[in-house]
């Protein structure tokens, strides 16, 4: 099964070679959890501050927990701020 | 101390400047800079006058932080009657001028009246004076700036001025300082145009005594370490700035775009912060050059740009090949999603214009947002816009009106006029996506329950900076809540309205508050000042301030009614996203809103809350 997978900001640097525009499709195995993901792209558990699975935050607990289906997007921030 | 216990008041009309004692007692009930200028116009002027005749007053204020050693403390106000709203106009800036004033030994300027003639108030330290500006009128910002630093001979004078806009009474025209640090907001600038006040120069080398320097100098430390070290304002804002909130804000389905038709918008990475620091392929280089801090600011958010050279919005103009300030998240968002156009570097030549003309990009974006939305319903024509095909993603047709605008030129004089007055005008006012006639920032309330209230309720229009709940509901700062409820968002609402106020008033940045709370604010303000400041009083400051700020609003001839959000919110829901098929439901948190502020179901503050709180 395939997902979108985006990183942003200072995770930009652990997206996989071929992503463009903080982007790219990869493939899971079925019952892959999100942690997984973050995983197994290096991303360091402690900078995945904002993870949003089809837009909606998971909190820390939820993260091993939830699995992904083919067509999700799953979009990730470290600590970041506006206004 | 730390406040200098002065305060400068020119009157326009004698062209004359007098220095007065503050009124100290004020200053410990209201603090400074948005508390204690709103004070001091509450107890001098007419809630219901014309906020552009010459019987409105507008102050500069500072607060007690103000050019101390406290982190972020270059920040001042404005603060006046509105012309865009009608309501309490309080914009609030960085950059170098408020440090300046402060350190020239006032704690604000009072002008009142209107001059017969175009001038500008010269200040060093305690001398000031009216000069005469007539060679300045018709300049922008940014040449009235370079004019009159060079006049002084002095590389170190600061100066806000305005542009064309405020000249030409553009209901949203900005004050800027520093060429692109601006009270942006609720139109002081026009207030400023209708004094025929071009500018503001000053020169401060007196320094600002403080109560406790040890105190202040271990509790700005504390601060300081708690920011460096934070992820957000250590890291995080200094690096991609405001606009890394592009892609997080559209990927929760609450970047309003198209004129709030949606709530998502394809081309949002294309003018993201990510976006800004990709390498162009015209020119090797990328837009953005480099962060830039305002006054004692360790967080050093701004953004400096460069447009490619070749880019048809300045390739025939080189006062726009420089690197200059450049795009923030709400104006970024302002200029391009709500117009559906994503041209990085026009918007980037937009917001140029803004700064060298002084407009908000806030009101003009959605303005123009607002006229494409006529536009396409055929309210409007060619006939109206001098030409122009007004269609939403239309880059070229917005360029335009950004310079009509910012001239005041055609169809630019209408858009002037801000959104609500245009969609009047053409039979649409639905298409305003204004409260109080302020134009709303950047997320939609839709996908982001609390801002609906934060909007809805906020003292001078629709605003995000007076109830950031994005912090919370988006960003968990300082703890996640969900987006989208509204059980709990009237609490959350009032909590960091009340902390909004005790900030602006103490003379630092509301961006410290990622980082820091009252248990670190307070203790600058009470080591710099005289008097107990604990945490508890900073925030009582604040909902007195909140207060004082809505029995303005209701003298001026604003009800509960006022109390709203544009139809399109409340009626048509968001079509993607995580909050596809939802409105925002205001009725669900602004009844218990009330009751928390302890104001009657008319949103009236009662007699025992304004007893408590000495109003």
């Amino acid at each position: 099964m395939t997902i979108t997978f985006k990183l942003y900001a200072g995770l930009s640097e652990y997206l996989p070679e071929g992503a463009t525009r903080n982007s790219t499709q990869i493939k899971l195995q079925p019952g892959d959890t999100v942690n997984q993901v973050i995983d197994r792209c290096q991303v360091p558990r402690d900078l995945a501050h904002l993870v949003m699975l089809n837009g909606i935050y998971l909190a820390t607990d939820q993260r091993d927990q939830s699995q992904l289906k083919t067509g999700d997007t799953l979009a990730i921030w470290p600590p970041v701020a506006g206004g | 101390m730390s406040w200098t216990g002065n305060i400068l008041r020119v009157d326009l009309a004698a062209g004359t400047c007098t220095s007065e004692p503050t009124n100290m007692e004020w200053a410990h009930d209201y603090m400074g800079q948005r508390g204690l200028a709103t004070k001091y116009l509450v107890e001098e002027t007419d809630p219901k006058v014309d906020p552009l005749s010459p019987d409105n007053k507008m102050i500069f204020a500072t607060g007690p932080l103000t050019g101390t050693i406290a982190p972020t403390s270059g920040r001042w106000s404005v603060v006046c009657k509105g012309p865009l709203t009608g309501a309490i106009a309080c914009s609030n800036s960085g950059g170098f001028f408020g440090a300046e004033l402060k350190n020239a030994g006032w704690d604000m300027v009072i002008f009142e009246g209107r001059s017969a003639s175009p001038v500008y108030l010269d200040i060093t330290n305690d001398q000031a004076e009216l000069k005469d500006a007539s060679d300045l009128w018709g300049k922008s910002v940014w040449d009235t700036e370079t004019a009159l630093r060079d006049r002084r001979g002095d590389p170190d004078v600061r100066v806000a001025s305005i542009g064309l806009a405020g000249e030409n009474g553009a209901l949203y025209a900005a004050i800027v300082n520093d060429m692109d640090r601006a009270a942006g907001r609720s139109g002081v600038g026009a207030v400023m145009g209708s004094k025929q006040l071009k500018a503001v120069v000053v020169r401060g080398t007196l320094g600002v005594t403080v109560n406790d320097p040890m105190a202040l100098m271990k509790t700005s430390n504390a601060a300081k370490e708690l920011l460096a070290e934070h992820a957000v304002t250590g890291t995080g804002l200094p690096t991609h700035g405001t606009q890394v909130l592009m892609n997080v804000i559209n990927e929760v389905g609450a970047l309003p775009t198209r004129n709030g038709h949606d709530v998502q918008f394809d081309g949002a990475h294309d003018i993201s912060a990510e976006a800004m620091a990709e390498v162009r392929e015209s020119d090797g280089q990328a837009n953005l050059v480099s962060n830039h801090a305002c006054f004692g600011c360790p967080i050093s958010c701004a953004r400096r740009s460069k447009i490619d050279p070749t880019h048809f919005t300045v390739k025939d103009k080189p006062q726009y090949q420089i690197v200059s300030g450049g795009l923030e998240y709400e104006a970024a968002w302002a200029l391009g999603a709500a117009n559906g156009v994503k041209d990085l570097d026009a918007l980037t030549y937009a917001n140029f214009v803004c700064n060298e003309q002084g407009l908000d990009p806030i009101s003009l974006g959605s303005t123009i947002g607002a006229a494409m939305d006529l536009y396409g319903s055929g309210a409007i024509s060619q006939e109206d816009t001098g030409g122009v095909a007004l269609e939403f993603g239309n880059t070229e047709a917005f360029v335009a009106m950004v310079e009509a605008t910012a001239r005041g030129e055609g169809f630019g004089k209408e858009l002037g006029q801000g959104s609500r007055r245009l969609c009047e005008k053409y039979g649409h006012p639905e298409f305003s996506m204004t409260v109080k006639s302020q134009e709303f920032p950047a997320y939609d309330p839709r996908g982001i329950q609390g801002m609906g209230l934060t909007y809805a309720t906020s003292n001078r229009g629709a605003c995000h900076l007076r109830s950031y709940t994005v912090a919370s509901e988006v960003l968990g700062i300082p703890e996640k809540t969900d987006p989208l409820v509204t059980e709990g968002k009237a609490g959350l609402v009032k909590a960091f309205q009340d902390a909004t106020a005790a900030v602006d008033s103490s003379g630092t940045c509301v961006f410290t508050t990622f980082a820091l709370s009252g248990e670190e604010i307070a203790p600058m303000v009470d080591a710099a000042c005289e008097g107990d400041w604990s945490v508890e009083r900073f925030v009582e400051v604040g909902e007195r301030i909140w207060n004082m700020e809505r029995q303005y609003n209701i003298a001026a001839g604003f009800t509960a009614a006022d109390d709203t959000l544009p139809e399109r919110l409340l009626k048509d829901a968001a079509k993607t996203g995580p909050a596809e098929g939802s409105v925002n439901r205001l009725d669900e948190m602004l009844p218990e809103y009330y009751e928390l502020r302890g104001w009657d179901a008319s949103g009236v503050p009662s007699a025992e809350t304004l007893g408590r709180l000495g109003l």
